[in-house]
């Protein structure tokens, strides 16, 4: 494919942008397509009807603004933990951790919450969320610095990392942040003042506006400045990245970091805007989902949020299906999974859709373990 | 040698026929209504610049790609190939330029991997596999040990288990896509000796190739592309390289790099005792002593794996010194990272592009800053300036004659020959002091040769000190205006261009005190 001539017609940049975000989404949107497809007939094997079964996780999921409030709250986190996800990606790291430092950005957002009175709203909920965040970022340095300084391979040690923070917030949550009032039997965190809880605007969470506001500074980091060039070409080429004097190490701890950071930031979101408090098993796989989603929305900041979306529209939708359509809610977890199914195996849905060639800053899924 | 053949194969039956092969790509047509003929035992070079439609063709004729129009004759019979698999069944075999080879296992389980030989209850007879090999070794005279690691033997002598491997497969056309870009030219010989050996066996081979000289020396007929298009045969025996360059560029090439003489000025490179470890912790740059001044082109020549690469990766900051110290323009970089290097004025052409020169998947525009990103005009307090990156861009491809349909495109997606001169355009658009190119034409199209040699001669009238490295003896001698010979991880002796004959540099080479 290297036969350029001069006399071809000079692509313009909107052409060839355009271009780039077709061969972004047409993926993504098949795989849904198929994943959806695939639903229906284990639906219809069932002996359901999924055309009942669908009308019912659309109601439930868009049918009222409740409904798309509910949406919208399930979504926000996982555009958080998708954005940290994807954005390690585009160092070419891993991070399994995301479930982790989100969580230990939850309790800690919890934390400054409960614990600091007397402060007016226009502080205490954003020290409450940086708070969460920087616990994040301490987290994601963990693995970045482990990677850097003894070779330990991301994956292995967020994975472990995990578990430490499961047992970690249990730890607070049961002990010295364990809501003392008399009545409270179970391991939790007081809850958090008035003035630290993120408010609605109109039926939208203030986090989700968050959210897409991270999602854009994300986009403009990694696009726009210095640094996103830095750590994009130390994801696409270590080796090149060393040859224009880019500092690899340092930008894998920081990575690391910034993905740690928004993890963290999901957590406090989730804290803040939505239980009010920190209790242990509430954020349980919102990490994990943030993998989900960074794949589905092709670790694109901006295909972040559609992927959250849709993922917290079949969490809130899928109650409703099992109250009007009396069809297990799991079903969406099966369609979810093939969703992420046909993303990864991508090879499938190109053929189907007759798309060649490679994309442009592909992810590696098989990344090896000897990279970097 | 060439007569004798040559008569033979204009009586020799033939074994592969293309006949109006047309290939559509988006946008370019690769090959267009192409025609070759491959007789039995004969070598036919395939003889074009880098995206002439080569490789097109010849992932046409292995079964790749589909043509959109033409026909294939196989020994006589029209073919459909749907596959590698139809290609190797009809006796075709292909070695490609990057090998297809499992580093891990011996060269044995390497060739019969895909058409393993199973002992009772699954096993794999590796016994039966080492004698196969063995003699289809003895038969074709490729000497090679079937028991050894892969990733113990040289280049050349992997190339050896690929075409082993197409013969275990019963290969009698062999396809070799530039097999000897990878070679040494000792290794480069060894491999024609096998041609021929081969083709007095009855094998017919398509040598792939842009190198004029070897095309000389080995072809018996030679086929020129040009623009997808088949523009002309011609025969070693009434050819001259400058007439197959003319052929193959489309116009007069000059051959021979027409420079004034060198008018060296201070001294701008100095290193004392240099040495430096391989990734395996051996010792290879052992005690070198270089000088470069301004205004002169010193080239270092050597037989690859001297220690050329370590020593090019030490002085730019990729990899740390042992002992010894490095000054250029009088500061001492012995420890200084690459960023401190370059902010020196230090260009550098490195010595695998894909590997340290260029990002693939970023666009021209985007690998035209790569080492320069952080300072203004292309960055103000860290922010990206798009539209400073995207001139600056189009002006370098515009200087520098990059073959492109856009600055967007993916340096990826380039020609060996337009992927050097992105990075030569780069390293050449900011103030240079020292330039410092490994391997600068390696592997890219005589065009691309001629542009990247004018550039650096001209860096030289411009006062630039260059220390070129080129594992290419004929690149030294006609660039160079002083000619070092590195051997065991010395320089050995430096001579004036005056002094360095092609037989004393070759003895010098090979270690000798001569």
């Amino acid at each position: 494919m290297t036969k350029a001539t001069a006399t071809e017609p000079v692509e313009n940049r909107t052409t060839a942008t355009l271009r780039r975000i077709w061969r972004g989404i047409s993926v993504p949107l098949v795989a849904v397509l198929l994943g959806l497809l695939i639903g229906a007939l284990l639906l219809i094997a069932s002996g359901s009807n999924p055309i009942d079964a669908y009308r019912a996780l659309i109601k439930g999921a868009f049918g009222s603004p409740v409904a798309i409030q509910r949406t919208l709250e399930k979504a926000t986190p996982l555009i958080f933990s998708g954005l940290a996800v994807a954005f390690a990606f585009k160092a070419g790291l891993f991070n399994i951790g995301a479930q982790g430092q989100l969580l230990v950005g939850a309790v800690v957002a919890a934390y400054v919450g409960f614990s600091i009175e007397g402060l007016p709203a226009i502080i205490h909920a954003p020290l409450a969320l940086l708070a969460g965040g920087l616990a994040g970022a301490l987290y994601g340095y963990i693995p970045g610095a482990l990677k850097t300084y003894t070779g330990a391979h991301e994956v292995i040690v967020t994975i472990m990392l995990n578990y430490v923070a499961i047992n970690l917030t249990d730890y607070l949550a049961d002990g010295p942040w364990k809501d003392p009032s008399p009545t409270n039997i179970v391991a939790r965190t007081p809850k958090i003042f008035p003035s630290a809880s993120l408010p609605l605007v109109g039926n939208v969470p203030s986090g989700f506006i968050l959210a897409l506001i991270a999602a854009l500074v994300v986009w403009w980091l990694l696009y726009r400045t210095t640094l996103g060039y830095e750590i994009r070409t130390v994801g696409l080429n270590s080796s090149a990245a060393q040859y224009a004097g880019i500092r690899v190490a340092r930008m894998i701890i920081l990575t690391m970091m910034i993905s740690g950071f928004l993890a963290g930031l999901g957590g406090s979101v989730e804290t803040l805007g939505i239980n009010g408090r920190f209790q242990p098993g509430f954020n349980t796989g919102l990490g994990f989902d943030g993998i989900t989603v960074a794949l589905l929305g092709k670790t694109n900041p901006f295909g972040v949020i559609p992927a959250a979306i849709l993922l917290g529209a079949m969490r809130a939708g899928s109650s409703q299906m099992q109250f009007s359509a009396g069809v297990a809610s799991e079903i969406t977890d099966v369609i979810t999974a093939f969703i992420l199914f046909f993303v990864a195996a991508d090879v499938i849905v190109k053929k189907l859709i007759r798309q060649r060639g490679v994309d442009d800053e592909q992810v590696k899924l098989s990344t090896g373990w000897s990279s970097h | 040698m060439n007569g004798n053949n040559n008569h033979q194969a204009e009586e020799a039956p033939i074994v592969l026929e293309a006949r109006g092969i047309t290939k559509q790509f988006p946008g370019v047509l690769a090959n267009d209504r192409i025609d070759l003929v491959l007789r039995r035992g004969e070598i036919l070079a395939l003889l074009g610049e880098n995206g002439a439609g080569k490789s097109t063709l010849m992932n046409i004729l292995y079964g790749l790609y589909h043509p959109d129009a033409g026909e294939i004759w196989i020994k006589g019979e029209k073919v459909t190939l749907h596959s590698p698999g139809d290609a190797i069944s009809r006796g075709i075999g292909m070695v490609h330029q990057h090998f297809q080879l499992v580093p891990v296992m011996t060269v044995a389980e390497n060739v019969i991997l895909g058409e393993e030989v199973t002992k009772a209850g699954g096993y794999i007879d590796k016994r039966d596999a080492n004698r196969r090999v063995r003699e289809l070794s003895e038969l074709y005279g490729l000497e090679i040990d079937p028991t050894i690691e892969v990733d113990d033997l040289p280049v050349g002598l992997q190339q050896r288990v690929e075409i082993i491997k197409a013969l275990y497969r019963q290969a009698d056309i062999l396809i070799l896509d530039e097999p000897t870009a990878v070679l040494t030219p000792q290794e480069s010989n060894e491999l024609f000796r096998i041609m021929h050996d081969l083709t007095e066996k009855g094998v017919s081979i398509i040598f792939i190739t842009h190198k004029l000289k070897e095309v000389l020396a080995v072809s018996d007929r030679i086929t020129v592309l040009r623009g997808g298009r088949s523009v002309g045969a011609a025969l070693p025996s009434e050819s001259t390289e400058a007439s197959l360059a003319e052929l193959m560029v489309g116009r007069k090439v000059i051959l021979q790099v027409d420079k004034d003489d060198a008018r060296p000025a201070e001294k701008v490179l100095e290193i004392k005792d240099l040495e430096v470890l391989d990734d395996r912790k051996h010792r290879v740059v052992k005690g070198l002593n270089l000088e470069v001044h301004a205004g002169e082109i010193l080239g270092v020549a050597g037989v690859q794996g001297n220690g050329q690469r370590e020593f090019v990766e030490a002085l730019t900051g990729l990899r740390p010194i042992v002992s010894g110290k490095i000054f250029i323009a009088g500061e001492e970089t012995t420890d200084a990272t690459p960023r401190e290097i370059t902010e020196l004025e230090v260009a550098h052409i490195p010595e695998d592009r894909e590997k340290h020169g260029l990002v693939m998947p970023y666009s021209i525009a985007d690998n035209m800053v790569l080492n320069r990103y952080y300072r203004p005009p292309f960055s103000r307090y860290s922010i990206l300036d798009r539209e400073e990156i995207a001139e600056n861009s189009a002006r370098l491809v515009e200087k520098f004659d990059v073959r492109t349909p856009s600055i967007y495109t993916h340096a990826g997606n380039l020609s060996g020959g337009n992927k050097q001169k992105v990075i030569v355009a780069r390293e050449f658009s900011r103030p240079v002091k020292l330039l410092i190119a490994n391997q600068p034409t390696r592997g890219i199209d005589v065009g691309s040769i001629e542009f990247i040699h004018n550039q650096i001669v001209a860096q030289r009238d411009a006062g630039v000190a260059v220390l070129l490295v080129s594992a290419e003896l004929d690149e030294v001698l006609s660039l160079a205006d002083r000619v070092a010979v590195m051997f065991d991880g010395q320089i050995v002796k430096t001579l004036p261009i005056e002094e360095a004959t092609r037989e004393y540099v070759g003895l010098l080479m090979a270690g000798s005190e001569a």
